[in-house]
């Protein structure tokens, strides 16, 4: 499909002469025949998302062959996690995955708290959805500038990374971190609202949503964004299942699924979620659907706003926390973060500390398989944005 | 789901079934059957999506038990497929072929694990670790604390703290010490 | 002194490069690193402040800590007014940013980055797990005291430091340039086979030049 359409949008047809001989469905690759070169991009390289790297193999500057290296950043969370009692996990799980921290918060301690049979109160549980709603704001500011960046416009990066830092202020008053927070812990949240918070927030809300008008304007709707971007990265529909695609990779290519919408967690049931989707499948569809995504998320930050109730507990009756046990047995539980399915699998054996955590990133699949698939045949310079549009995150690969 | 079920059970051996929540259901069968099972549900249960593929060590038992995590789109479902296999000379078969991201899961749990998965793409490839001599360090009786230890320099200085014993020891040290009960009969 | 004599004190300086292969070991050099020493007073004292007024940043994201330095490059801190710019390249670049925890793999790059800059050389460490190893003091994967391998100048303490605390730190760093104190890339060299030896403890399959010019 990739190459179908990148000659397509291109306006030129690819001189197929030159293209590596194809043997049982492989590419014959000699490098002796100095017809071809091998170059790494990463891990120190400005063009990549995060600490990661790919080997590629070009012709010209058309990739012939990728292979992604990952397991720069590995700090062997599970085991760490085996070594620590539950309460102490929280510190290490936020770092997970560095601009969405809170998915991870929410998972770990929504895994304990169905292992350990905890009902979690209703004014918690709205806290916990304007949180986890807060950090997708966040983290697609943050992806925002980065597919800006990736295509040579800074300015772009400059304003949604600027504001996305109004949204770290917020989360400071809420929870007193600026990018970790550790805000949820078993049996609820740790602290209410300070006051005036909410007031605050609708001022961001509108604030965010001028500046979104201008990134439509220069980004969305710009013509050179789209000839970059059209065509770029498809992923067809039967790559979704094949390659275990979730997020807004899927959804781009029709697949509705979104865990806020099929599995509803905290108060995601009662909150009006649309399912956003698109057919087409290339790097541009993925990009608008995020920033419509990005405008849902807004909407439903201003709704929680709204409903959440003043008065409640924040905290379930909990035993004390330091030598606390858990009852043997395993879960998995699972939150749609930006850039997918994020979920925890946890076992318990009935001691204080957790037996085995193991932590599902979207971008597993995303940043290695995937990536080596559709990064055959686009030109060198197209890689960054294919690699952003696919909103790879490491950490959350090697943990 | 319980017709699933029903329908597991008299196709393989189903060794137990749990149910964790509505959404979430485990089950556990021979290793001989595993593929069998995952071709059936992934191709006529709807269970297309493998969500992950992982191990868990049972050190006192000697045993590895590997999850397949699957979820149904149109159920909404996640059901866990468990397996048990032995912890020496683990070995279990490749499933790349349903899945074109099993590999990976595979290469992770080679390098981490040591479970071997034979014909099975670039499984030996290395994943995160480079250059390690010593055994798969996610197994249970790998002590990364004594391997830090040995390898890397710790800076002096750093203390740990029993939350219990340093709680009595500096926040209630000057509060009066609890009445002992004494009995006559002792 | 006899021909033979210089030919043994000359190899004795020269790096073996042993773990390269064959082919390869002509396309590094094997020649030691060589001390820069300081010019006459006035005008070392004039480039110090020279200086410390360009600094270029190595954009080299090697741990959480690069996320906060984000905010710190776009608009609302905006570290170019510092005269602090993010460069591609460790040619181009005078500092070396540690983004926080360094996992073995990524210390391999680290150094390979760090020999390859050109001097005056200066290093940065962020958080807490490049002082002493942090919260992941017991992790198999990550080292616990960066001092051991590259010569730092300037730490910065916290999980993760805010844009603030960067902005305090790289202003520590030029007084310290100011005052001449920054003698980390001479001290590598002067401890050249203590830092090698670190290096080789835990870099266990070491397939590189001894020595990146």
């Amino acid at each position: 499909m990739s190459n179908l359409s990148s000659s397509k949008y291109r306006g030129y047809e690819a001189d197929r002469s030159k293209y590596p001989e194809m043997k049982n469905g492989k590419a014959v690759i000699d490098l002796d025949s100095h017809k071809y070169t091998k170059i790494w991009q990463g891990p120190q390289h400005p063009g990549v998302t995060g600490n990661m790297s790919v080997e590629l193999i070009v012709n010209g500057d058309e990739i012939v062959w990728a292979k992604t290296h990952v397991g720069y950043l590995h700090r062997a969370f599970e085991k760490l996690m085996e070594r620590r009692k539950y309460i102490q996990c929280f510190p290490l799980v936020c770092r997970i995955c560095v601009p969405e921290p809170d998915t991870n918060e929410y998972c770990v301690s929504a895994a304990m708290e169905d292992l350990a049979g905890i009902t979690v109160p209703e004014k918690a549980q709205w806290l916990r959805t304007l949180n986890l709603e807060m950090s997708r704001i966040g983290s697609y500011l943050m992806w925002l500038g980065g597919q800006a960046g990736s295509l040579g416009m800074g300015a772009i990066a400059q304003w949604t990374v600027g504001m996305r830092d109004f949204w770290l202020d917020l989360f400071e008053e809420m929870t007193g971190g600026r990018v970790y927070h550790m805000y949820m812990i078993p049996g609820g949240v740790r602290k209410d609202l300070p006051d005036g918070f909410k007031e605050r927030a609708r001022d961001l809300i509108i604030r965010t949503r001028r500046l979104l008008s201008d990134v439509e304007n220069t980004f969305i709707s710009n013509a050179l964004v789209k000839s970059r971007l059209q065509g770029l990265g498809i992923i067809t529909p039967e790559m979704v299942d094949e390659f275990g695609i979730v997020g807004p990779n899927a959804r781009a290519a029709g697949r509705g699924y979104d865990i806020r919408i099929n599995n509803p967690y905290v108060k995601y049931d009662e909150l009006d979620v649309k399912m956003i989707t698109s057919t087409v499948g290339d790097a541009y569809a993925r990009a608008q659907l995020r920033y419509n995504d990005l405008h849902q998320s807004l909407d439903l930050v201003s709704e929680i706003l709204d409903r959440m109730p003043e008065e409640g507990a924040i905290q379930a009756e909990m035993p004390n926390l330091v030598n606390w046990k858990i009852p043997p047995g395993q879960t998995y539980v699972k939150a749609e973060s930006t850039r997918g399915e994020h979920g925890f699998y946890m076992v318990s054996d009935g001691s204080e500390k957790p037996r085995r955590v193991f932590a599902r990133g979207a971008s597993y699949t995303h940043a290695i398989s995937v990536l080596e698939k559709l990064a055959v045949n686009i030109s060198i310079s197209d890689l960054a944005g294919l690699m952003v549009s696919l909103h790879t995150c490491p950490p959350e690969i090697e943990r | 789901m319980e017709q699933l079920i029903k329908k597991i059970k008299g196709m393989v051996h189903l060794r137990a079934y749990g149910k964790q929540r509505d959404d979430l259901h485990f089950v556990t069968v021979d290793k001989a059957q595993l593929e069998m099972i995952l071709a059936h549900l992934k191709n006529y249960e709807g269970f297309t999506h493998l969500a992950f593929l992982q191990a868990v060590d049972l050190l006192e038992e000697g045993k590895f038990r590997l999850i397949y995590m699957l979820y149904n789109y149109s159920t909404n479902v996640n059901l866990g497929v468990n397996v048990l296999i032995d912890r020496d000379n683990a070995e279990m078969n490749s499933i790349h072929k349903l899945w074109a991201h099993g590999w990976q899961y595979q290469r992770e749990l080679h390098e981490l694990f040591g479970i071997d998965f034979p014909d099975s793409p670039r499984v030996h490839e290395s994943f995160v670790l480079e250059g390690w001599e010593e055994m798969p360090p996610m197994r249970r009786d790998f002590d990364t604390l004594e391997y830090s230890n040995r390898t890397f320099y710790q800076r002096p200085g750093r203390s740990t703290n029993d939350p219990a014993e340093y709680m009595k020891e500096k926040i209630y040290k000057n509060y009066p010490a609890a009445p002992v009960i004494r009995r006559d009969n002792e | 002194m006899s021909n033979k004599h210089i030919d043994e004190i000359e190899n004795q300086m020269k790096l073996a490069n042993e773990s390269l292969p064959e082919k390869e070991c002509s396309l590094f050099a094997d020649d030691r690193p060589t001390t820069v020493g300081a010019f006459n007073k006035y005008y070392e004292g004039f480039l110090n402040w020279a200086r410390s007024r360009s600094l270029w940043m190595l954009a080299f994201g090697t741990g959480c800590g690069a996320t906060e330095l984000r905010p710190l490059m776009t608009s609302r801190y905006d570290m170019s007014r510092y005269g602090i710019a993010p460069r591609p390249t460790p040619r181009q670049a005078s500092v070396f940013v540690v983004g926080g925890y360094a996992s073995i793999k990524t210390i391999k790059r680290i150094i390979r980055s760090y020999e390859q800059m050109q001097g005056p050389k200066y290093v940065i460490a962020l958080g807490s797990c490049t002082i002493n190893g942090g919260m992941y003091y017991d992790s198999y994967n990550t080292i616990n005291r960066l001092d051991y391998y590259i010569p730092v100048d300037v730490y910065i303490a916290g999980c993760m430091p805010r844009p603030e605390a960067l902005i305090a730190g790289f202003n520590r760093l030029k007084e310290k340039i100011r005052a001449g104190e920054c003698e980390g890339m001479n001290e590598y060299v002067e401890k050249f086979d203590w830092y090698k030896k670190n290096q080789k403890q835990i870099i266990k399959d070491w397939n590189m030049p001894d020595y990146n010019w």
